[in-house]
């Protein structure tokens, strides 16, 4: 066989054989395994050679083979740790620099990723204290309304759950609950809103973790007319009273008895309530019109809640799959409207997928994705410091690997040092990573209503716990490359070559490292920019109609006349208007209309408005008049409508449409076109202009809008208080001006833009940190070089361009690679959906290119302008 | 220190080892026992007895120079002690005794 010197015997066996092998046999075994190898390779061929070769290795598992247990051997690195724990200290004390540069880098980002873990293990308990909650399951609905898109409801239909009660085997309990329950409580003259949900009679079979304190739990909620309250209401409503078997006046003057005092549900409940209604007393009020079924209709699907809890032994396969059953019969009998059914298990609520009508929190999944790998990348940036820095510092420690080996040690010994070395440090940096957490931490939680709703981040002692595995963690993997490199030198080279410079000259790992840091402080920088000017953008968008100075005041079940009288008398107060909600911060309310053809629908969006709206927000009207004041009875009769609407039935020019009809209502009643308003964004500037009307209907108003002028708004909003609270003293006053409200509309954009930006500060501080350690240190070792080349007649210029060119290249490269990659993020996915957004330009992109070779340039600058011009008789004397 | 009795199979690798002289390693010990007995001989056999020998203080060892064959590691090689010597002569000697109490007619093969 010519073939013979490419067989090899197989790697592992060898490395068992050395790995179990004594010293003192191993080698002229492993010969006599070799030399039988070759002999069977060409007698038997390179199968059985490599077959009886790995059988001889198991074969030669012998008493007199094995190594000893050598204890002595394991405890070595125990015995050493305390050495290793020194020389780490002193080099940390030694490099005063290089330690500061790698503490502050890792604690800012550790303090982050601290954070990020708070978060995520206080999402990630939610729901987790209800004892059978891998066999819990919401119902979750999809609905389809003919060919368009889906989208996907936490709610379900009353119907569904009664099906499924009767009809689907293997449930063990069951719950139907509906969030409309609660209102005004009257206990005696007082009044206290209380809030809540319906629930049918078996809640407590599904939650047996939501405690009743008192009452009996499986009845409490089976008579019409009971209420189960937290301990919180009941204190509320009763005060220190005997709150069970009380009885509390709610909505038209019905009768409730208090029939159980329930434990608050634990903050980390995906929902919660401050009192339970029985859901036959809601099913019972509907049954008093029998000819209104829709509240027990398939497509009533918006505010009811179905939960279930499985027998032991039933997957929710079968159960699906009896419910998919009701769900096609259901289905077929309406040719429009569809909705699917689905099983969410209970611990995929929160966190969970992004569902509308959710019940109490939600957070979506890839909302926290996104934060982890932001987070995960400020990590990496700092970790890269560490390996960075540690790499170009080995020279120094060069020397004394040498001599450790020399003396005995062996290559897992040194590596062992350099990773307690880089544990140190990450524990020195968790220390002031804590602080920082505590710092920012009331920040992040205010950054966003729904973060604040959803975690409370209270330090829990698992939490430390975690927190130190993270910090060895980090330590670990920052210490890893530096402790592999080091272990790696061979004593001989390193004590022979003074200089050991050859020796780190294959180092590419270096710049690639830096390379990536900066592409990524360079994308951070770019989106944080582009964000920011998005969400300028957004605010200043002429709408299409004057929010400034407008107060926007929620009635909150008031008599609009009544309230609005009280504030006519206000002076500041110069002109008010009612409408039914307001446009523009991202709610819409919908219903279909049609014109002349019958079968064309189209959705219209509407407000409901009353005469002074129009004039007071200065809508523009292009054709047509304002509505007039009608008595409140009256039958609806005009619309104004927008220019989108008359485009989408093709009615023609503002002014032919005039008096034209369109249908508003199911049962055929007609309005006609009294006015046409311009276009304006009625919902959000993202997304675009369609069908809009304002209706005239007194008695659907929901706010007034107050004009205010004044230049002492703090003055005239207890002015509007005082006169609020005479006319409702149970409900707080509650206004905001218009600009404000929209702002907070778009406070995704700003909470993106906040939470980008503060991590692109940190990755560029992270980042410039680092490039500044190697500059210090690059100029440190190239000072003698240095100073023989300003010997030999280089001017300081030129030694500049020299030390900077590498680096600069380097930061070019980054450029390359990130402003490409942002823009193409940005474009086609980001914003890639929005109707008005700024469009990504020079300015944009090339502003983080500046901020980071500015930075770049700073921090290389100083430390190449500071060698160059240092004096050679100094540099060169002492050699 | 194991008993002094020496086995079948240890005679034999003794035997070899001398018989060898200055050439006796594990594989060229195996090889030639298959040669001489015609038995198949197992290195992992040979190994175990060689070991067993060097216990008993039969043989001692030494590793050769490394040569390019066996992976480039060194062979080990053994030579007989004194009282490997010994032990041989004195097992010989036995034999020999028994031998001569035989009657020659007894064991002629035919």
């Amino acid at each position: 066989m010519k073939s013979n010197k490419t067989h090899t015997p197989p790697k592992w066996a060898e490395r068992l054989l050395e790995w179990y092998c004594r010293a003192n046999v191993l080698e002229d075994l492993q010969g006599d395994l070799h030399e039988f190898f070759d002999r069977n390779l060409e007698e038997k061929g390179p199968f059985r050679a490599r077959l009886n070769f790995v059988l001889d290795v198991f074969k030669f598992m012998r008493p007199y083979t094995i190594k000893k247990l050598e204890i002595f051997n394991n405890i070595t690195p125990f015995i050493m740790f305390k050495n290793y724990f020194k020389t780490s200290v002193r080099s940390i004390a030694r490099n005063k620099l290089f330690s500061a540069i790698n503490v502050i880098g890792l604690a800012i980002s550790m303090s982050v990723c601290l954070l990020m873990i708070s978060f995520l293990s206080e999402l990630f308990s939610y729901d987790k204290f209800h004892p059978n909650a891998d066999r819990m399951y919401r119902l979750m609905t999809t609905n389809q309304f003919l060919e368009r898109d889906p989208s996907e409801f936490a709610s379900t239909s009353i119907l569904a759950g009664k099906r499924l009660q009767e009809e689907v085997p293997g449930i063990e309990a069951s719950v139907i609950m509906n969030n409309g329950f609660g209102g005004d409580a009257k206990i005696g003259d007082k009044t206290i809103p209380i809030g809540g949900l319906w629930a049918t009679q078996d809640f407590f079979g599904v939650f047996p973790a939501f405690q009743l304190l008192q009452g009996n739990p499986e009845t409490a909620l089976a008579e019409p007319y009971s209420v189960v309250l937290t301990e919180e209401a009941a204190t509320k409503l009763y005060g220190d009273d005997e709150a069970m078997g009380q009885t509390i006046k709610l909505g038209k003057e019905d009768i409730y008895t208090v029939t159980g005092i329930i434990k608050k549900p634990p903050h980390n409940s995906h929902f919660t309530f401050e009192s339970l209604g029985s859901m036959i007393t809601y099913e019972n009020e509907r049954k008093e019109t029998p000819d209104d079924t829709y509240w027990i209709g398939w497509n009533n699907i918006w505010s009811n809640y179905v939960y279930v809890l499985l027998n032991e032994n039933t997957s929710i396969a079968q159960v699906s799959a009896s419910m998919d059953k009701i769900v096609a019969e259901e289905n077929a009998k309406d040719d429009r409207v569809k909705n699917y059914i689905s099983f969410q298990p209970l611990l995929s609520i929160m966190p969970g997928k992004d569902l509308s009508n959710n019940i109490g929190k939600g957070m979506d999944t890839r909302i926290l994705w996104l934060l982890s790998g932001l987070t995960f990348i400020v990590m990496l940036s700092a970790g890269f410091n560490y390996t960075n820095l540690s790499i170009a510092r080995s020279l120094r420690r060069a020397k004394e690997v040498g001599v450790r080996k020399v003396v005995g040690a062996r290559r897992k010994q040194i590596f062992s040092q350099f990773m307690t070395e880089a544990i140190l440090i990450s524990l020195i940096s968790l220390i002031f990573a804590v602080f920082l957490f505590y710092v920012i931490k009331p920040e992040f939680l205010n950054l966003d209503g729904e973060i604040q709703s959803a975690a409370r981040l209270l330090t829990t002692p698992s939490l430390f716990a975690y927190f130190i595995i993270f910090t060895v963690l980090i330590g670990s993997m920052a210490g890893f490359f530096p402790a592999i490199f080091l272990s790696k030198l061979q004593a001989v080279k390193v004590l022979k070559d003074a200089g050991s410079t050859r020796l780190f000259k294959k180092v590419n790992m270096r710049k690639v490292l830096i390379v990536v840091q900066f592409t990524l402080s360079l994308a951070f920088i770019i989106s944080a920019t582009i964000a920011f000017r998005q969400y300028k953008y957004s605010l200043a968008f002429d709408l299409g109609f004057k929010t400034e100075n407008i107060l926007n005041v929620r009635l909150q079940g008031n008599d609009v006349n009544t309230v609005a009288s009280a504030f006519e008398k206000i002076p500041e107060i110069a002109e008010i208007s009612r409408s039914m909600m307001i446009p523009s911060v991202g709610s819409t309310y919908g219903n279909t209309i049609k014109y002349e053809d019958p079968l064309d629908s189209a959705t219209m969006y509407y407000n409901t408005i009353d005469e002074n709206y129009i004039p007071l927000l200065k809508h523009e009207l292009i054709a047509g008049s304002n509505f007039e004041s009608r008595p409140e009875q009256e039958k609806e009769e005009f619309i104004i409508v927008n220019e989108q609407l008359l485009k989408r039935f093709d009615i023609g020019t503002p002014e032919e449409a005039i008096g034209k009809k369109i249908q508003i209502n199911r049962n055929g009643d007609k309005v006609s076109i009294r006015g046409v308003v311009r276009d304006f964004y009625y919902s959000t500037v993202d997304r675009e202009i369609k069908s809009f009307g304002f209706r005239y209907r007194p008695g659907q108003y929901q706010y007034l809008n107050l004009k205010v002028s004044t230049t002492d708004v703090i003055g005239t909003m207890s002015k509007l208080e005082s006169a609020w609270t005479e006319v409702d003293d149970v409900h707080e006053f509650n206004a905001m001006f218009y600009d404000e409200r929209i702002e907070q509309a778009y406070s995704e954009f700003s909470v993106m833009f906040t939470i980008i930006g503060f991590l692109a500060f940190i990755t560029i501080s992270i980042a410039a940190l680092g490039l500044l350690g190697m500059a210090v240190y690059t100029a440190e070792t190239r000072l003698k070089e240095i100073s023989i080349r300003k010997v030999l007649g280089a001017t300081e210029g030129s030694l500049i361009k020299l030390l900077t060119r590498g680096f600069m290249w380097l930061l070019i490269i980054s450029s390359l690679i990130a402003v490409p990659a942002t823009y193409f993020l940005f474009d086609s996915v980001v914003l890639a959906e929005s109707v008005n957004r700024i469009s990504i330009g020079i300015v944009e992109l090339s502003s983080g290119v500046i901020v980071i070779f500015a930075i770049g340039f700073l921090m290389i600058g100083s430390q190449t302008w500071k060698a160059a011009k240092s004096n050679p008789a100094e540099t060169l004397r002492s050699e | 220190m194991k008993g002094t009795n020496l086995g079948e199979f240890e005679e034999l690798v003794l035997l070899t080892i001398a018989a060898l002289i200055k050439d006796a390693y594990s594989v060229s010990i195996c090889d030639e026992i298959e040669r001489i007995t015609d038995r198949k001989v197992k290195l992992g056999v040979v190994h175990a007895v060689l070991n067993r020998l060097d216990k008993k203080g039969y043989v001692q060892s030494h590793l050769g120079e490394a040569t390019k064959v066996r992976g480039g590691r060194r062979k080990r090689f053994f030579t007989v002690t004194h009282a490997g010597k010994a032990t041989l002569h004195k097992v010989k000697e036995q034999r020999d005794q028994l031998w001569s109490l035989i009657p020659e007619f007894t064991l002629k093969l035919v």
